[in-house]
């Protein structure tokens, strides 16, 4: 049957002070963890974007989504797999920079995984990638025995690939009486799952 | 698409500060009290505190306009209000002080949630510059009950006021209504403002309070009513919440269908009304439980299938097609997976059900539920009712109150045994009479609930039915009613334990009573030391004329019965069980 998989969550609310402790109790009072998230601005001005990463079942986060759209300043919440979204995540490693001076393979091992020197010391060197979880991991295995002093990731940031962004909807929101087509209902596109007679 | 014309003729005018005149500054506090009588707000309960002395300051030029409740501790406030809202289908509103005035909340806003009651609470908070300081009285308000709000704010700033209040009012008493909680900082409280009137909010492009109406879902839901052969309607508070009673009695009386109720939907349909077949749930009527699992379409109105109705859900009416109607898209397909699910407000779902339903009878179906019925009446109801033994049951009280009101009063109960037998055996003629806590749970609920219930429907009779336990958790309120000299019937039932506690101890712990032998006050000189009249009674003959000396009563009295010890509320469906195995015994 079903099994938990991967899914990321987009959000578009109002920007609100304490809004993301109510977004955030709403997984933790189901004891599930969020794997990464980011707030960040979205393509529409005053609209804020959530990116939530977390692995459940997809029934779970059916009905999750559902009370996250309920809340009063989110106007609107997404569900996707993997294969629905362009994603990426960056990451920073900082390294000895005498170490990387004297081997080569070093030097070949960041080219080969596409990192760019962000800041040059003596003392040490900051790299940049940006790509797939698998990808970063990767280079700190890579690094690791080359005295990698630092790593940090950052949270998951993604495109739904289907979407036609906010401003459309946004118009929508803002009549006192939308139109139907706003309040899309995924029933109505499911008809066939759902009139089971 | 947007056009300006038509949203701004729509934009709701401003209302004039209340004194009629023009008022060119108020202060925070005076914006708060200004905010409520423009939403028609007429009492209060409350308590005072450091953090909120300016909002009590303002009230004090105000106490000709607005009606304050001095409560006894703040969870009796927030109880109160939910009584008040309950009966007058209103937003009840509160006052609490910082820190623990406002933690004091928490209870009486996490059962407002759960069972959808509209509050807006206004916190005091400490200054401003202070937040974040550990000042004294200090709490994060709005963190401790962001889980259990529909929204909360904190105002920082009073020229906030005005359009923060008019969103509170809207979000607690649209859609699913719900607690609101607004922290107001005392510096917002006494900053003085420029006031442009009071601008009630009807919309908010984040929130949509109901949701559109599918014709074509309309459609199928009465394509398979009008096919089914044994329809069977479960109605909750929803059809009270959206004032659609007519609405709901309209529908059923045409299809003729069968239809039981959640203890929140309790008095929405008139108990004698011939299609009403009883309660749903863990402690409900027989055939309604056993009938879920044979009916072949399920109609759910206004109600949530809480576990305590559904028992164990993979056996629940998995025969049935299910037609689920609610105003809340979360809710549809939460626990029960509905075959149409039929989002919207049910005050505009039913009627355009009720048009394209054919008009029907379901003559043998019905016969079904009133064989269960006769069963359930010969192993338990009539003993229960008219008991053989010495020692006076709860059912046989509540009996002659119904007798006693005409099923007319306005039935408040706590939380137990009590509880489940006021449901079960209270009758009812019209809305809004039943108020309890049903999702939470919660006990100390009854008393101040009743008082609020009074205030709500002063006209009405309010008796609140208590047991021993829980009214010791609230009996503070008792000062309440002292000085508000409102008129509440509080009935005692005492059988010297926590009985639904013992009940399950008895039933699943091999009688291991373990500390539920709670001791009691003599409750009578403890209602005589607030002015309040009373009596206790422990035998059927001085039953009747007890019950009819508490009503007749000019006030506020307190009667408590003595009832069996060790009676257990029957039939019952026993947790992780299938609603078809409930037991009669
Ligand atoms: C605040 C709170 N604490 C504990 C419980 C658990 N509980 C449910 S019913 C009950 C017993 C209630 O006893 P009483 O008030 O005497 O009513 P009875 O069941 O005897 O009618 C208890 C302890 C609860 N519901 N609420
Ligand atoms: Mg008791």
């Amino acid at each position: 049957m079903s099994t938990k998989q991967e899914f990321t969550i987009t959000v578009y609310t109002e920007n609100q002070i304490g809004l993301l402790n109510r977004i955030a109790i709403m997984f933790s009072r189901r004891k599930i963890n969020i794997e990464s998230l980011n707030t960040s601005p979205s393509e529409v001005d005053s609209v804020h974007r959530f990116t939530i990463v977390i692995n459940e079942f997809e029934e779970v986060v059916k009905k999750l989504v559902r009370q996250i759209e309920k809340q009063v300043e989110v106007l609107k919440a997404y569900y996707n797999t993997e294969d629905e979204i362009v994603w990426q995540e960056m990451a920073l490693y900082k390294v000895p920079t005498d170490i990387i001076a004297e081997k080569v393979k070093v030097e070949r091992l960041l080219h080969q995984y596409g990192a760019r020197a962000v800041v040059i010391r003596k003392d040490y060197t900051v790299f940049e990638t940006t790509g797939h979880r698998e990808e970063l991991e990767g280079l700190i295995k890579a690094l690791e025995p080359y005295g990698l002093i630092e790593f940090v990731r950052s949270a998951r940031i993604a495109i739904i690939k289907a979407s036609k962004g906010f401003h459309e909807k946004l118009k929508e929101f803002e009549e006192h009486e939308p139109g139907e087509e706003v309040i899309e209902n995924e029933f109505l596109d499911k008809q066939d799952e759902v009139f089971t007679m | 698409m947007t056009n300006a014309t038509t949203l701004e003729a729509k934009t709701p005018k401003a209302i004039p500060h209340s004194s009629g005149k023009q008022v060119d500054e108020v202060t925070g506090s005076q914006a708060v009290l200004e905010a409520f009588i423009a939403e028609g707000v007429d009492t209060i309960f409350g308590y005072p505190g450091g953090a909120i002395m300016p909002i009590y300051d303002a009230l004090y030029d105000y106490h000709d306009r607005l009606k304050h409740i001095l409560v006894r501790h703040e969870q009796g406030g927030i109880h109160a209000a939910q009584g008040y809202a309950r009966t007058s289908g209103r937003t009840g509103v509160v006052f609490a002080t910082s820190g623990p005035g406002a933690t004091n909340l928490v209870t009486g806003l996490a059962d407002a949630m759960i069972d959808s009651t509209p509050l807006v609470c206004i916190t005091g908070q400490v200054f401003a510059h202070l937040l974040g300081t550990d000042a004294f009285q200090e709490t994060d308000v709005v963190n401790i009950t962001t889980p259990v709000t529909k929204w909360n704010y904190q105002v920082t700033d009073a020229t906030e006021i005005p359009s923060v209040l008019a969103k509170a009012f809207y979000i607690a008493g649209s859609g699913r209504p719900g607690p609101v909680l607004i922290d107001i900082t005392k510096n917002a409280q006494l900053q003085k403002f420029a006031y442009q009137g009071y601008t009630p909010c009807k919309h908010i492009r984040s929130y949509r309070p109901k949701p559109i109406v599918r014709k074509e879902y309309v459609e199928e839901a009465a394509k398979l009513i009008n096919a089914a052969e044994k329809p069977f309607i479960l109605f909750g508070q929803g059809v009270i919440l959206g004032k659609a009673e007519k609405e709901f009695k309209a529908f059923i009386e045409k299809t003729g269908i069968p239809s039981a109720w959640t203890v929140l939907g309790l008095s929405a349909l008139p108990t004698d009304h011939p299609l009403n077949v009883g309660m749903l749930g863990m402690h409900g009527n027989y055939g309604p439980n056993v009938l879920t699992n044979e009916c072949d379409v399920l109609i759910a109105i206004g109600m949530r299938f809480d576990d305590r109705v559904t028992g164990r859900l993979d056996k629940y009416a998995k025969q049935a097609k299910v037609i689920h109607l609610d105003i809340d898209p979360s809710e549809i397909d939460k626990n029960v997976k509905s075959t149409v699910p039929l989002w919207g407000d049910c005050k505009e779902t039913l009627p355009m059900l009720t048009q394209l339903v054919e008009k029907k009878e379901h003559k043998e179906w019905l016969a079904k539920f009133n064989e269960y019925t006769r069963q359930e009446v010969e192993a338990v109801i009539h003993d229960e009712l008219n008991p053989t033994s010495e020692i006076l049951t709860m059912g046989e009280v509540i009996k002659t109150v119904n007798e006693l009101t005409n099923g007319d009063a306005v039935i408040v109960t706590d939380v137990g045994q009590h509880q489940m037998v006021a449901c079960r055996y209270a009758k009812f003629n019209q809305s809004k009479s039943n108020v309890t806590s049903g999702g939470l749970g919660t006990m100390g609920f009854a008393l101040p609930a009743a008082i609020g219930a009074k205030f709500g429907a002063p006209e009405r009779t309010v008796v609140a039915v208590i047991g021993d336990g829980g009214f010791q958790m609230t009996l503070q309120e008792l000062g309440t009613i002292m000085q508000s000299e409102v008129n509440v019937k509080i009935l005692i039932l005492n059988n010297r334990f926590l009985g639904m506690v013992r009940q399950w101890q008895q039933l699943f712990h091999d009688k291991r009573y373990s500390f539920v032998d709670i001791q009691s006050p003599d409750f009578v000189m403890l209602a005589k030391s607030y002015g309040i009249a009373g009596k206790s009674i422990d035998q059927r003959t001085d039953l009747k004329t007890a019950v009819t000396e508490m009503i007749n009563h000019n006030g506020s009295f307190l009667l408590e019965v003595m009832v069996g010890k060790e009676n257990n509320v029957f039939p019952m469906v026993p947790q992780g069980c299938s609603v078809s195995e409930i037991r009669l015994k």
